[in-house]
């Protein structure tokens, strides 16, 4: 047939087919601007799948139990106001009981059998670096991860993982430059966790404090920290800088009180909630202790304080949880799910109505991402996947209130330590980005 | 121990043809499985033919031999770490490694083997569990060898070439594991028909007997904790491989509890048992998170009741089925049998411990 054609018909034809196509194409690229599609794993046109571990049992469990139930409500009440695009976000979390070994299993079962489409604020230092291989090898989303470890932080080897609360390198050495030049000349001494998340911390601190008297670990697993402090005390040390968990802060505490000793504590951010500590001193001590004893700690926040009712993050924030989740406490860790939430929801808006994994990758590291409820900006780019990029210092009073003590200060791992005085984001008026 | 110049001959009997006919059979068949099951069901799967390694290896012990082990947990760690550390910046084959995992486990369960051999009842348990409890806090101790408590990473076993770009990598390793466990309980069927294993049973039954008919009882004792030892070795390098990691949080006290629950729930003193223990060990938990978080419970309840409905899943067993899942499906094959041959009177509702099939 074609061989019968003339020139003419046959150009004639091959323009027709050629505008055909062209509007094929034009359809298809109209239709998808406008409707959902299933553009990757875990994204149906009305739902997007995602998970996390996270210690709801075990010895992490006080406290960080509440952040995934907490950034779950953050969903629902995105979800009850139209979801991202219009697709509502199922938040799957399974519990691992912060064992490494049950991480590596319940990742395997969200990303193989639920097939969610990112992993969100998984929790633990040694939890995740168990699977944070796995996640980059099968190209999952690794988002926000909920450690301060700056293992996080590898965009040329683990390209799919992401931080976001600070590094506890930065944080270490913003508090060791308060100690040297709040509480200069005391003896200063170290209680940290026997793992990436405290040496981490004490690498910080370490930049700053020259002269340390004493440097006591505990591990997780075991509850006597009554030897690591008995040896602070020996020691002499006036000035204890601690890298702990919950638990453990509250255990260090009773401990010292108990054998008469008073120093000056100065605590990491994600072991000094004022509420889980209260709460862990009266029940280790069976009431014989409560928040008194948390008077004068020096702590840290890279956020607005959970009593600060002037704060529009905090009105938001305590209206979703009387509405979701009135049954957990009102602290820092819900606090700490429902920001962490909010900074996940920001990143879906700005992947596009029809994400796909490694186009949320690419879009957080070249779109600006305000820091939501922090105090600092994020580090996100193609050459840094740091998180929150500093610290104000604080200390906690003995009504349990927390109040700041100087400016707020940004840092790198290797960098020098800046002031910053840009000021926070406020809420957008339906609290959604 | 085994087999001596009068072996050689006897390596072909009808018992080994018979294990070996049953494990072909069972590989073609789990292969077949595995190829049609989805990538997380294969990772289950791999679970499951780890834990049969671990608990054929402490049903041998414990319910062949009559040495209650509470440790096994720890001898896995050493079968975990031996791997991990050999596989520290080096590629070694996968079974090399294997084989030095069973080494220094079957080393080491040796040394603790002859402590065990003078150990009784309460005492021997007593010196297992600290075992237990124990071997972790070295890894925390030594964090700068074995990587404290995030312990040490395992590339995955890498899945051959000819098996295709998109073949899971899940399947591989639970063909692997597959592989294994059914070598390993052909190995310990054998071992268990042949005069070592009825030499094992002897001491368990009665010592004084035994060592009157002229078995060596302290060896016979060394030489069981050996072989249940090199089991928990191999059991621990699979299970490293699987998991991607090896840290002391993964070999707590738990798990050397779970391994003893596990053969006492799928029946001691048979190999079938660590089977049936092995898929209540993997499955059951899956099962009761799923019942948990499908009642929507407050946070603090719905998070421990998974642990609650497994703990309460074990008391019921035991008391329904004392001798084991193995126990019970043995029982319910005799009466059957029985009713067939109208012979049911004779047989009141009481299995033989070791020939509930009543011949």
């Amino acid at each position: 047939m074609n061989n019968q054609m003339n020139p003419t018909r046959s150009a004639i034809n091959r323009i027709a087919i050629g505008l055909a196509v062209a509007l094929l194409v034009a359809a298809c690229g109209q239709s998808t601007s406008t409707a959902n599609t299933a553009s990757a794993p875990g994204i149906t046109a009305t739902e997007i799948t995602i998970g996390s571990t996270q210690p709801l049992t075990g010895p992490a469990a006080p406290g960080y139990s509440e952040i995934a139930p907490a950034s779950n409500a953050y969903f629902q009440y995105v979800n009850a106001h139209g979801g991202v695009f219009g697709r509502k976000i199922t938040y799957k979390f399974l519990d691992d009981g912060y064992n490494p070994t049950i991480t590596a299993s319940a990742t395997r079962q969200l990303v193989l059998q639920d097939k969610v489409f990112a992993i969100f604020n998984s929790l633990g230092t040694p939890t995740h670096l168990a699977v944070f291989d796995y996640l980059n090898t099968e190209k999952v989303p690794d988002l926000f991860v909920a450690s301060g470890c700056n293992c996080w932080n590898d965009p040329s080897n683990h390209p799919y993982t992401f931080g976001w609360q600070p590094d506890y390198t930065i944080e270490g050495k913003i508090l060791g430059q308060y100690i040297n030049q709040s509480l200069g000349g005391k003896k200063v001494g170290y209680f940290y966790q026997d793992d990436e998340f405290g040496r981490d911390g004490v690498k910080g601190l370490d930049q700053q404090i020259t002269s340390v008297a004493s440097r006591q670990t505990y591990v997780p697993t075991n509850t006597n920290v009554a030897p690591a402090i008995a040896a602070l005390q020996a020691a002499g040390v006036q000035v204890v800088a601690s890298f702990s968990i919950p638990a453990f802060t509250a255990l260090a505490l009773l401990t010292a009180a108990r054998l008469g000793y008073h120093p000056t504590w100065v605590v990491s951010n994600v072991g000094s909630d004022v509420p889980t500590l209260t709460g862990l001193v009266t029940a280790f001590s069976k009431g014989a202790a409560g928040g008194q004893l948390l008077t004068g700690i020096v702590t840290d926040s890279y956020g607005p304080r959970v009593t600060d009712a002037s704060n529009p993050w905090i009105v938001l924030f305590k209206r979703i949880h009387d509405q979701y989740i009135s049954t957990l406490p009102w602290d820092g860790n819900v606090l700490y799910g429902m920001s962490a939430a909010y900074t996940f929801v920001q990143a879906m808006k700005a992947a596009g109505q029809n994400p796909t994994r490694s186009g949320l990758v690419h879009t957080l590291e070249t779109t600006h991402l305000t820091g939501g409820s922090g105090l600092v900006p994020f580090g996100f780019s193609s050459t840094s996947h740091l998180g929150y990029l500093g610290v104000q210092v604080t200390t906690i009073g003995s009504d349990g209130s927390v109040s700041a003590i100087g400016p707020v200060y940004t840092s790198s791992d290797s960098g020098s330590i800046n002031q910053y005085s840009g000021a926070p984001a406020t809420p957008p008026s339906n609290g959604i980005p | 121990m085994a087999v001596g110049a009068r072996g050689w001959r006897s390596l072909l009997t009808p018992t080994l043809s018979r294990h070996l006919g049953l494990a072909v059979g069972a590989f073609i068949l789990l292969l077949l499985l595995s190829s049609q099951i989805g990538a997380f069901d294969d990772y289950n799967l791999a679970a499951v033919a780890i834990f049969v390694i671990a608990t054929a290896g402490l049903n041998l012990l414990t319910g062949v031999n009559g040495q209650l082990s509470l440790g096994h947990g720890a001898l896995m760690a050493i079968g975990a770490y031996s791997t991990s550390l050999l596989l520290h910046g080096h590629h070694l084959p996968l079974i090399l490694v294997l084989l030095a995992s069973l080494a220094t486990a079957s080393l080491i369960g040796a040394v603790f083997g002859v402590a065990a051999a003078r150990l009784r009842g309460p005492y021997l348990a007593g010196a297992t569990l600290a075992l237990a409890v124990g071997l972790p806090q070295i890894a925390t101790r030594y964090s700068h060898v074995f990587g404290g408590e995030e312990g040490l990473t395992v590339a995955p076993p890498a899945v051959p070439a000819w098996l295709g770009a998109d073949f899971p990598p899940e399947r591989w390793i639970a063909w692997i594991a597959i592989a294994a466990a059914l070598v390993t309980l052909v190995l310990l069927g054998n071992l268990l028909q042949s005069s070592v294993g009825r030499s094992f049973k002897a001491v368990r039954d009665h010592e004084a007997a035994a060592a009157l008919a002229g078995i060596n009882v302290a060896r016979t004792q060394v030489v069981a904790f050996v072989v249940s030892a090199a089991c928990a070795g191999v059991a621990g390098s699979l299970f490293a491989y699987w998991a991607g990691l090896t840290a002391p949080a993964g070999f707590g006290v738990a798990l050397s509890l779970q391994l003893v629950s596990a053969i006492v729930i799928g029946g001691l003193g048979n190999l079938s048992g660590a089977v049936w223990g092995s898929i209540v060990l993997v499955y059951v938990p899956t099962l009761t998170s799923g019942m948990a978080s499908s009642l929507n419970l407050p946070s603090a309840v719905g998070n421990n009741l998974p642990l609650l409905i497994y703990g309460a899943i074990l008391v019921i067993a035991m008391l329904v089925v004392p001798y084991g899942i193995d126990g019970a499906l043995r029982r319910l094959i005799a009466l059957a049998r029985a009713r067939w041959a109208g012979a049911a009177s004779n047989h009141k509702g009481v299995v033989d411990w070791d020939d509930p099939a009543g011949g």
